[in-house]
């Protein structure tokens, strides 16, 4: 008995003391916000992103931190729930007061946050490439636009390949269905017919690729150069690419070109029939730069596994991490408001040897690289863009969005600013 | 960037080091010895003129290194330059030199320079190696090779193919010239030989030749030529039209072989002792890790591995059912809410297990070499081997189960149990231990589902929530109760998906036969085949 209410009595002081000494601490960090699933289907891509945070922030601490003070990862797991990211973005904001979180994976991820942001007036960093037609004072989008994906893909197959035909295969929802709109608005400028132009959806995860495949060999016997170009995303790939192989249809006869196919996805497949196959991307692990060596190998270090490997997001994450990095620097304050200002022409190193600097729509320039899967299920990249491209988040190719531009600097502070009637309908 | 000149030099030395490494045997050949140097370039283009050199070479070793290219196994030692052939070897290359052949033992990765190639000198290599192999003593090699240069005819390649065919003996390897030399009389300019081509190829359904006959619509100018065309062309599509139906067929019979295998343990754990199972997903999902455990334990004999994993699977998931039924499920008969609830929360757990042990990641299930690439039947139609094996899989475990459940005493008990409880066991049968069984055998046989799954989906822990709609979806179709109506169900609801796919989309495909099967069962609640007498109460 006795012994029991002494333990009591060491347990509340150990609480007490750890509670005091937290609340301590947290006067001298910055926390910065992790918004990234770690259990239901995101969890396969979006734990990568999680963890290339932490190795990004515990490095920086080396350096001393930020501001003279330590940062501090908080981290939440949305559990790939729509909704709860939301909520989970809230907590992030109101509770634990971070001054920026990194965060999002899917679409419908960023449009559920998105207001969350706007209304509490906090800053995310969104690192995967996406469908475009948004910009938000409260989001800086450092994954790849449609311009610095989708299109120099196209115009790469148009120029270098000569594909004549078009099959836009991809997955049932919002990023495919807007990108392929674009590409298809873009391909009918370009002046490729209806007849040559296949476009075609299916639902998350599909395993039975047997019709479709068989449909897109049917569609390339036609004489004409064809080649897909797949919005496919995640998992549904591994049954796609292998039912390409099974039917023959071999990268050399249509190939694929994907673009949410990195090394993440094809570090779990037996890449053997995918060889040739290509993917666009703004980064690939196997580029040669010097920062990209040091940036391997500090990854290689931090997840303790020699077998990882790095990808696009990352990079984003690298990029959008150190910007918000410099500009905190910049303006001398986590405020938001202070950053957004400053965060504006912040050049930072990029992976690929070059720098990427933060546009006025909240957009960042890149390199568009495209890369042919290996054996090893690393790309060897065969085409470039010959110099940075600017993120467009307003789509040129669509009828709705090609007046509109977005600008946060002042005057015109605006996300959605038609240029042709010179009024602003975006949020202020 | 290189600069000129040192690119000159690296080739001049290139030249020497291959010079001194051809030595045994046959005189140099110096235009192949030209073209391996330019092999050896950074640029595609370059590289495109050295195959273009080789393949025009006529060194017996111009076939071999090309085909080591296109196979990315050639490559050039960091330290000497020298040009060997690497074979991998877990992390290393086994090189040996590739002039002389001699062995040179195992390297690492980062002392090679791989010569890469892209997808243009693919086709550029592809096509030389044919026209190379039109030459080919076997005849397999010879019918590739001609297949794959009809793509791109011109005049001059006529000229070869015409040549072969006088001389060629095999009978499919001349067909195949036959499409050749129909192509050339397509494009003759006597007229009559036009139209005397365009009978010959009545009926043949090869690709080439319908986009042949298409062109030539498209610049005729005599109108009887003309006509013939678009009667040939009418009679090849309705040909084809045929064949994509048969096509159509297989695959829908395959997606239903598929959701046959899934939904034939549920028929058993669902049907006979009427528990509504929600983790038996996730007792396929625990057959095809079976798989890719086993095949990592024997990385070396993957078709033996996937041969092993159905009784593994069937195991391993059999003990899974037990377990759940013995520790949960048996306490809940006659609950059926409390049952789902349960065996949803089995199923929550099974997955989290699974990706504590195994991480979230898709683990890689590799296929046997003997289920990769498909059955060529003609031109336009080939059933890959995958699905067809999976096919008569998924028959032979039916068949098998069948005869279990109609011939075995466990199948008699399992039957007895299922019509009349009370009565079972005024008989004498343990009930509880049938029971056990009988849960038993239907999670093995979804074990064995996921072996079949592992080859054509993906291996993860969300494996099983994608197929359990479509089980359930099966049973209720087919009749609960019945093993008859489970493949009827599953290969009917297969076929019908397929052929409404094409015209429908794959979504709305989905979506037409689950409103479909909703007004069915409005309609017949028993299913396709209830069951009579007294058990159906």
């Amino acid at each position: 008995m006795k012994f029991t209410s002494s333990a009591i009595v060491a347990i509340w002081t150990v609480a007490l003391s750890l509670g005091l000494s937290s609340s301590v601490l947290a006067a001298d960090t910055i926390k910065v916000g992790i918004l990234h699933s770690l259990s239901g289907t995101m969890a396969i891509s979006e734990t990568t992103l999680k963890d290339t945070m932490l190795m990004l922030i515990e490095e920086q601490n080396k350096k001393g931190g930020l501001l003279g003070k330590k940062l501090e990862a908080v981290v939440v797991d949305p559990a790939s729930n729509w909704p709860l990211f939301a909520e989970k973005a809230k907590e992030l904001i109101e509770k634990e007061k971070v001054a920026a979180t990194f965060g999002c994976w899917t679409s419908v991820s960023r449009k559920s946050v998105l207001p969350v942001f706007e209304e509490q007036n906090s800053l995310l960093f969104y690192p995967v490439q996406y469908e475009g037609e948004e910009s938000s004072r409260n989001v800086f989008y450092t994954g790849a636009a449609p311009n610095q994906q989708a299109i120099p893909a196209v115009d790469y197959l148009m120029k270098e390949i000569k594909v004549e035909r078009w099959v836009l295969a991809g997955t049932d929802y919002v990023y495919p269905r807007t990108t392929n709109k674009i590409l298809e608005a873009y391909l009918k400028l370009k002046g490729v017919a209806v007849d040559d132009i296949m476009i075609n959806y299916t639902p998350f995860g599909h395993s039975d690729w047997q019709s479709i495949v068989s449909d897109i060999k049917k569609f390339g016997s036609a004489g004409k150069k064809t080649a897909v170009v797949s919005t496919i995303n995640g998992d549904a790939n591994v049954p796609f690419y292998k039912e390409l192989g099974n039917q023959g249809i071999t990268a050399d006869t249509i190939p694929v070109v994907a673009f949410s196919v990195g090394e993440e996805e094809l570090s779990g497949i037996d890449t053997k029939p995918l060889v040739g196959h290509l993917a666009a991307w703004n980064y690939f692990m196997s580029v040669k730069s010097e920062a990209n060596d040091a940036f391997i190998e500090s990854w290689l270090k931090f997840i303790k596994n020699q077998d990882r490997v790095t990808n696009d997001p990352m990079e984003a994450h690298y990029i959008g991490f150190n910007m918000w990095v410099k500009a905190v620097e910049k303006a001398g304050t986590t405020d938001p408001d202070a950053v957004q200002d400053a965060i504006i022409g912040v050049a930072v190193p990029n992976l690929t040897g070059g720098y990427s600097a933060m546009m006025p729509n909240h957009h960042i320039t890149k390199p568009v690289l495209i890369g042919e899967i290996q054996e090893d299920g690393q790309f060897e990249v065969v085409w470039e863009t010959a110099g940075l491209v600017v993120g467009d988040d307003w789509s040129d190719y669509l009828e709705g969005s090609k007046d509109l531009i977005s600008d946060w600097r002042k005057p015109l502070y605006c996300g959605a600013y038609n240029v042709v009637t010179a009024k602003c309908s975006g949020t202020k | 960037m290189h600069s000129f000149s040192r690119d000159f030099a690296l080739a001049a030395l290139f030249w020497l080091l291959l010079m001194t490494q051809y030595c045994s045997g046959a005189e140099p050949n110096s235009q192949f010895l030209d073209g391996l140097v330019l092999l050896s370039a950074q640029s595609f283009t370059e590289k495109e003129k050295g195959i273009e050199l080789i393949g025009a070479s006529q060194d017996p070793l111009a076939a071999r290194t090309l085909q080591s290219l296109l196979d990315g196994k050639l490559f050039y030692t960091s330290k000497d330059n020298i040009l060997v052939y690497g074979e991998s070897e877990g992390a290393n290359y086994a090189i040996s030199d590739f002039l002389s052949g001699e062995s040179l033992g195992l390297v690492k990765k980062r002392n090679l320079e791989k010569i890469t190639i892209n997808n243009t000198l693919r086709s550029t290599l592809k096509t030389t190696i044919a026209l190379i192999n039109l030459q080919h003593p076997d005849d397999t090699v010879r019918l590739a090779a001609v297949n794959a240069v009809l793509s791109d005819i011109n005049p001059e390649l006529l000229e070869i193919l015409a040549g072969c065919y006088q001389t060629e003996k095999n009978e499919q390897v001349r067909d195949a010239l036959s499409v050749a030399l129909a192509i050339g009389g397509l494009r003759q300019q006597d007229t009559a030989k036009r139209l005397e081509a365009l009978q010959s190829v009545r009926g043949d359904v090869h690709p080439v030749i319908k986009n042949e006959i298409q062109a030539l619509i498209d610049r005729e100018t005599d109108a009887i030529v003309i006509k013939a065309a678009k009667s040939t062309l009418t009679a090849i599509e309705g040909k084809i039209a045929w064949f994509a139906r048969l096509e159509t067929l297989f695959f829908g019979l395959s997606l239903g072989s598929v959701l046959v295998l899934a939904a034939i343990g549920l028929a058993i754990t669902f049907g006979v002792i009427g528990v509504i199972n929600m983790a038996h997903g996730e007792l396929i999902m625990l057959g095809a890790y079976t798989t890719y455990v086993l095949q990592q334990l024997m990385p070396d004999s993957i078709g033996l591995a996937l041969a092993l994993s159905v009784p593994a699977a069937f195991g391993v998931s059999g003990l899974a059912g037990i377990l759940i039924e013995r520790s949960v499920i048996r306490f809940l008969y006659g609950r059926p809410l409390e049952t789902l609830l349960a065996t949803f929360g089995i199923s929550l757990v099974l997955q989290q297990t699974v990706r504590s042990i195994f991480s979230p990641l898709n683990r890689s299930v590799a296929t046997p070499d003997w289920m990769s690439g498909s059955i060529t039947i003609n031109p336009i139609l080939s059933l890959t081997s995958n699905r067809v094996t999976i096919f008569f899989f998924a028959m032979l475990v039916f068949g098998a189960l069948f005869l279990l459940l109609k011939k075995s005493s466990l199948g008699l008990n399992v039957r007895a149990v299922a019509q009349n409880r009370a009565m079972a066991r005024a008989m004498g049968i343990r009930a509880a231990r049938v029971d056990a069984l009988t849960f038993g055998l239907g999670s093995g046989i979804a074990g064995i589902a996921g072996v079949a799954l592992s080859q054509l989906t993906n291996v993860g822990p969300n494996l099983g929530q994608a197929y359990i709609i479509d089980s359930f979806m099966v049973v209720v179709f087919g009749g609960v109760g019945n093993l008859w109506g489970t493949l009827l169900g599953g290969l009917s609801l297969g076929v019908a998906n397929k052929f409404l796919e094409p015209w429908s989309g794959a979504v709305l495909a989905k979506i037409i036969i689950l409103v479909f099967i909703i007004l069915f069962i409005q309609k017949r609640p028993q299913g396709l085949f209830p069951q009579k007498g007294r058990a159906a109460e």
